[in-house]
This record gives C-alpha cells, sequence and structure tokens, in this order.
C-alpha cells in the first residue's frame, strides 16, 4: 500500500513536471519567432547559411537518389533471374591472360543446353538463348543511325529480358528458326529513323540488306552511357549469321526458373556447360557464369563512393551554416544576458534557458532548411526539364531527412551557446548591462 | 512615526538567516562581503535594508533573493534550509516564494504586460487560461486594467514598475524583494509606487525594500543598517536621528 502511494505520488510529480516542460517549450517557441521577427536582417542572413547548405545537401541527395536508380534501371535490363556465360567474368580481372585464350562461346551451345536441359528432371534452368551482336549502322530513306547494337537471337529473348514492345510484337517462332529478314528496333532508333510515321512494316536498312521492322520498344531511358534498349535492334540469329558473319560477339543466357535458387542454377549451368566443352574433371572452366548481381557488386563501390565524397563536400556548406547558426546564438545570448537574469530571477530553471536558446537556433535552421528545401525542389523541377534524361529523385523519404538534418544542425549548434546561457550566474546576469 | 505598526501582531518567521558571511574571490584577493549577518524576518513585514555602497547591501538581496548561496552560516526560508540547495531548488523557491521588484523594470521589451506578468506561471507550470486569468486580476489590483495589452514601451515609467510589482506579486510569493524600486522615477511617481507598496502591505503582503533612499526607506516599519559587511543597527520604524544619519 504504501509502495503504491509513493507511486502515484510520482506519477503525478511527473505529470506536473511534463506540463512544465510543454508549457516552457511552448513559451520558447513563441520567443523564437519573436525573436526571429524582431531581428529580420539577421536572422535571414544567418538563415541563407542553412538555406544554401540545405540546398546543397539535397540537391546531392537527389542526383545520389537519380544515379542509384539509373544504375537499377540499366541493371534491370539484365535481369535478376537471368545467367549469362560469357568468355570473360563480368569483373574487373588481374590475370586477363587467363582468359585471352578461353574458346570464344558460340551461340551452338544454346541448343545444346536446351536439349540438357530438357532431359533434366527438376531442373532449375529454364530455357537457353543465343545472343549475337555486332555493331552497324541502320538507314530508312535519308536519315541514318550509325553504332547501333544489332542482336542476333531466337524468339525465346523475350523471355530474358524486361523489353517490351509499344509498337508491333517481338519476332515469332516461325521466324525465327526460318531466319527470317525482320527486325525489332529500340526506341531512340526508331525516333531517329522514323521521327513522323510508324515503322511497322516499314523495311530498313542494315549492312546493305533489307529488313522489315515489326516492333518497336517501349523506352527504357539511358544512363551515363550505360547500356540501353533504346539504342539497338533485334533480328533472327539465322539472318544475324547469315549477313553479319565476321566475328559476332556471343553469349548464351539462361532464363532460371526460381531467382531464390539462383547459386543452384548457377552450379547446373556449370555442369553442363563443362559437358558441352567435354573438359575433365580436373581441369578448370574455361568459361564464366555471370548474374546481375556480380555486375552490381562492382558497381556499388563506385556508386557509394560518389555518393560519400559528395555529401561530404555539401556537408561542409552546411557545416558553414551551423557555425554562422552558432555564432549568432552566442550574440544572442550575450545580448539578452540581462533577460535571462531576470527570468532566472523570475524562477527559470537551467533546463527552461536551455531550451529557450536550442529552439531559437532550431527554429532558425528549421525555417533555413524548409525554404533550402523548396529551392531544391524547383531546381530539381527545372534540371528534370532541362535534361530528361536524368534520372531526379525528390523524394518523401529526402523531404524528412532533410528537416531531420536541419533539426540536428540547430540543436547541435545552438548547444554550446545555449548551455552557456543556461550556467549564467543569476547575480552577474542581472547586473549586466 | 516608528509606532505605526506596533500594534499589529507578529506572523510566522519566513526569513532565518544566522551569521551568514559571503567571500568573493576576486583575483589574488578575497574579498569579504558579509562577515556574519543574522537576521529573522517575520510575515507580514515592511523592512528597509540600507546601507552605502560597499556595505554589503546588494550581497544580502542576494542571499535573501535566493540567486546566490552564502559561503557559511544557515539560511532558512519557511524553515527549509536553502544554503545548500542546487540551481534548480534555488530556481523553484525564486518562483514560488519571492516577487522581485528591480530597479530597472526588467521586463521583457516586445511581450505585452499580460505576457510579461505571465512569466512566473509559465515557469511554476500554471495552465495558459488561469495564467492570462491571474495575469489579468494582478494587473488590475496595480492599476492597470486597462494597459494589458500594452508593451513596455507604450508604458511610463511608473506604469513600467505597476508592471514589475504585478509580476512580482502573480504567483502568491511569501516576500516581496524590492531593489531600489524608484531608483528610475521621478519622485512623484516614486511616491505612487511607495504608495502601492504600502498597499500591499495593508493587505498582509512581506516587503523587503533594499534601497539608500531616506524618504524611501522611511515607509518601512523596521529599518536594517548593514556597514561593511556586518548588520549596524536593526530597529522598528524609522528614526531620523539615527537613519539619516548613518546613511552614507
Amino acid at each position: 500500500m504504501p509502495d503504491l502511494f509513493r507511486k502515484s505520488i510520482w506519477l503525478r510529480l511527473a505529470k506536473i513536471d511534463m506540463k512544465r516542460f510543454l508549457y516552457e517549450l511552448g513559451e520558447s517557441w513563441k520567443i523564437a519567432v519573436a525573436q526571429m521577427r524582431a531581428n529580420m536582417t539577421r536572422s535571414t542572413l544567418t538563415a541563407l547559411g542553412v538555406i544554401i547548405g540545405i540546398v546543397a545537401v539535397t540537391l546531392m541527395g537527389t542526383a545520389i537518389g537519380g544515379i542509384s536508380i539509373g544504375f537499377d534501371k540499366s541493371m534491370a535490363v539484365l535481369g535478376d533471374d537471368v545467367l549469362y556465360v560469357t568468355q570473360w567474368p563480368w569483373k574487373v580481372v588481374d590475370d586477363w591472360w587467363n582468359y585471352r585464350d578461353r574458346k570464344k562461346i558460340k551461340t551452338e551451345y544454346a541448343e545444346m543446353l536446351n536439349r540438357m536441359i530438357e532431359k533434366t528432371p527438376n531442373s532449375n534452368l529454364i530455357v537457353a538463348v543465343p545472343t549475337s551482336s555486332v555493331f552497324r549502322s541502320i538507314k530508312y530513306g535519308g536519315n541514318q543511325v550509325d553504332n547501333v547494337f544489332v542482336l542476333g537471337t531466337t524468339s525465346d529473348f523475350i523471355v530474358t529480358s524486361t523489353i517490351d514492345c509499344k509498337e508491333g510484337r517481338f519476332f515469332s517462332d516461325m521466324e525465327s528458326r526460318g531466319g527470317a529478314s525482320v527486325v525489332v528496333i529500340g526506341y531512340d532508333v526508331a525516333d531517329a529513323l522514323f521521327p513522323s510515321e510508324s515503322p511497322i512494316n516499314k523495311s530498313v536498312l542494315i549492312n546493305g540488306q533489307l529488313f522489315k521492322v515489326v516492333g518497336v520498344n517501349t523506352r527504357q531511358g539511358t544512363f551515363l552511357g550505360l547500356f540501353s534498349w533504346d539504342s539497338m535492334v533485334a533480328m533472327p540469329l539465322g539472318a544475324f549469321n547469315k549477313y553479319f558473319s565476321a566475328k559476332p560477339d556471343s553469349d548464351v543466357r539462361v532464363k532460371v526458373k526460381d531467382k531464390t535458387k539462383l547459386a543452384d542454377a548457377k552450379d547446373e549451368l556449370t555442369g553442363l556447360m563443362r559437358r558441352v566443352r567435354g573438359l575433365a574433371p580436373e581441369k578448370s572452366d574455361d568459361f564464366s557464369i555471370n548474374e546481375q548481381q556480380a555486375f552490381k557488386s562492382t558497381l556499388d563501390p563506385v556508386k557509394n563512393s560518389i555518393a560519400v565524397a559528395g555529401l561530404f563536400i555539401t556537408g561542409l556548406s552546411l557545416f558553414v551554416g551551423a557555425i554562422g547558426i552558432m555564432n549568432i546564438t552566442f550574440v544572442s545570448v550575450k545580448e539578452r544576458t540581462k533577460e535571462i537574469g531576470t527570468r532566472k530571477a523570475l524562477g527559470a530553471r537551467r533546463r527552461t534557458i536551455l531550451l529557450q536558446f536550442l529552439i531559437e537556433s532550431t527554429a532558425l535552421c528549421l525555417l533555413g532548411g524548409f525554404i533550402g528545401l523548396s529551392f531544391a525542389y524547383v531546381m530539381c523541377l527545372g534540371i528534370g526539364k532541362a535534361f530528361p534524361s536524368f534520372p531526379i529523385q525528390f523524394s518523401v523519404g529526402l523531404v524528412v531527412a532533410s528537416m531531420i538534418v536541419s533539426v540536428m544542425t540547430g540543436l547541435i549548434s545552438g548547444f554550446a551557446p545555449a548551455w552557456t546561457a543556461s550556467r549564467l550566474d543569476p547575480v552577474t546576469a542581472l547586473r549586466y548591462e | 512615526m516608528e509606532t505605526r505598526d506596533l500594534t499589529r501582531p507578529r506572523g510566522p518567521i519566513v526569513i532565518d538567516i544566522e551569521n551568514i558571511t559571503k567571500d568573493y574571490v576576486m583575483g589574488e584577493e578575497t574579498v569579504r562581503a558579509l562577515r556574519g549577518v543574522s537576521l529573522k524576518i517575520h510575515r507580514n513585514e515592511y523592512i528597509a535594508i540600507m546601507g552605502p555602497s560597499g556595505s554589503g547591501k546588494s550581497t544580502l538581496m542576494n542571499m535573501l533573493g535566493c540567486l546566490d548561496t552564502p559561503t557559511s552560516g544557515r539560511y532558512e526560508f519557511n524553515g527549509k534550509n536553502v544554503a545548500e540547495m542546487n540551481d534548480d531548488e534555488l530556481a523553484a523557491i525564486r518562483n514560488r516564494e519571492i516577487g522581485f521588484v528591480f530597479q530597472t523594470f526588467n521586463l521583457l521589451p516586445r511581450s505585452t504586460s499580460l505576457r510579461n506578468v505571465e512569466l512566473p506561471l509559465i515557469y511554476a507550470g500554471i495552465d495558459p487560461e488561469t495564467r492570462e486569468q491571474r495575469a489579468a486580476e494582478v494587473l488590475a489590483d496595480v492599476g492597470l486594467g486597462d494597459r494589458i495589452h500594452h508593451k513596455p514601451n507604450e508604458l511610463s515609467g511608473g506604469q513600467r514598475q505597476r508592471v514589475a510589482v504585478a509580476r512580482a506579486l502573480v504567483n502568491r510569493p511569501s516576500i516581496i524583494l524590492a531593489d531600489e524600486p524608484t531608483g528610475n522615477l521621478d519622485s512623484k511617481t516614486g511616491e505612487e509606487i511607495m504608495a502601492l507598496f504600502e498597499d500591499l502591505y495593508q493587505r498582509g503582503n512581506t516587503i523587503i525594500l533594499v534601497t539608500h533612499e531616506r524618504d524611501i526607506a522611511a515607509h518601512a516599519r523596521r529599518t536594517v543598517h548593514l556597514r561593511d559587511g556586518l548588520i549596524e543597527s536593526d530597529h522598528a520604524g524609522f528614526i531620523p536621528e539615527i537613519d539619516m544619519a548613518t546613511v552614507g
């Protein structure tokens, strides 16, 4: 019973204290706003530092978000459930001479793999698709596009890819087997060759041969020169081999049944490829099996260092802004020493004074942050308009993050002056003129 | 003159200080501002503390106002030992038990009378409605019922000091501690403020007046003289023969 009694007293005390804390908080906000209004010029100039800092940091954050999205978008082209059989691994190698003399990957492997996959019960693999590619010019009427990525493949290609047709269709199984002279063209290619008409059923000239356009891909967007479907054309492998026999680069891509079992699929594919190549057990693999993830892990460090370096440099400008806030809060404390003394005489505790000045610096930073964010938003819209290909990313997360950064800046830069104010001796403060 | 309060019964002791000293270290030197002062102040006393500058008058006022703690000695405020309190406990005592009136008014320049008077209530954790109501009441009490939304620069000196008195009263403190309350006012306005103090005293408040002006001190019912950190004399009323002579 006494315990219960004591508890309820503590609870009541805590309640009173909480209430007082809230009143003090409200009072501090009012003072902060009044101070800002009373010292308009000073507050504006000080906030300017924070505004610039927040604009810089936010824009950098947006750029980093954009870069990240661009990478991911380009990465999506590769597909996260597709394995790539290639001569060279998708990473930087120090022993290039070990790879140079490997046998080339042949398109026929795909058919051999498919036969083996069919015979394997519960195979983790679905289908193998051969791809061969060259760079060629492509013409229609008076228009020409150079260095187009020309891909020869089978109609199964569509299952291994995120490709979509905006108009028309991908070439069919029949066309694929027969090696028909048909092409599916990328968005940018279509845009350059057919600025004002539909490309479907028109014939384009590649390498002196006419190909009928059966489909146009949906726009994917390019980023930092990474690969994009927008600037490629795809045709049946039969036709490709007939007209582009000179040393094409060939790969085999294999669609995986369950992307959570990518490692198993990789092992299985390695086994199959060793059989295709007829490797004795003691020999090491003479091919590489790649996946999107491997590519990503080589790109991620690049992405991360851009992010760290960028945020560090822009963070410096915010730091300068924070020093401005700290300085002005020190000035404010000095100017209002007598007021602090009066408040202490009237019963303000250390915490109250600390809170008051912390809130002043925080309010200033929050205001700066808000204005800075608005500027950044407008600038993002502008950049988005001016460079549509750059993937701008202005997210809610970014807004919340920059507001948190503003508040933190206010708290950190205001702490030293606020602490000084809270520690002032009331007698000295009252006597201060 | 000295006989006018002898009919009043003495209330309980509010302030009880015994042999307090205060030393200040100034560089190499130690200044002994108070050298052992003992004083008892009862409820509803009206006491003037006088003394020339350097007498320890201000230091004693800071002690009484719980703005500072003594180097040694005992100080009990309403039976609570103040000498060993920390900053926040002292702040709470100042908030609830002491109403300060300063020579320079010390109002917040950008706040209205009402907001100025509300301030001690905010620190006491009183809710906004009660706060406003009580502040308005007290302002009306000191004759500023029609000035509650005025800012200090829209008020005369006497009105400002009235706002300060209202602020001192609003938390119903045990004592009102006025430090040269008329020092910045002309003599006519000063007399008005003194009349206000007289009124407060008649209504049962305890008033401690720190001053070096004889005319002002003459309003008190008890006079304490300090010299060189010691109490030189402490007697009822204001005795011109004694009090006029000792003020330096």
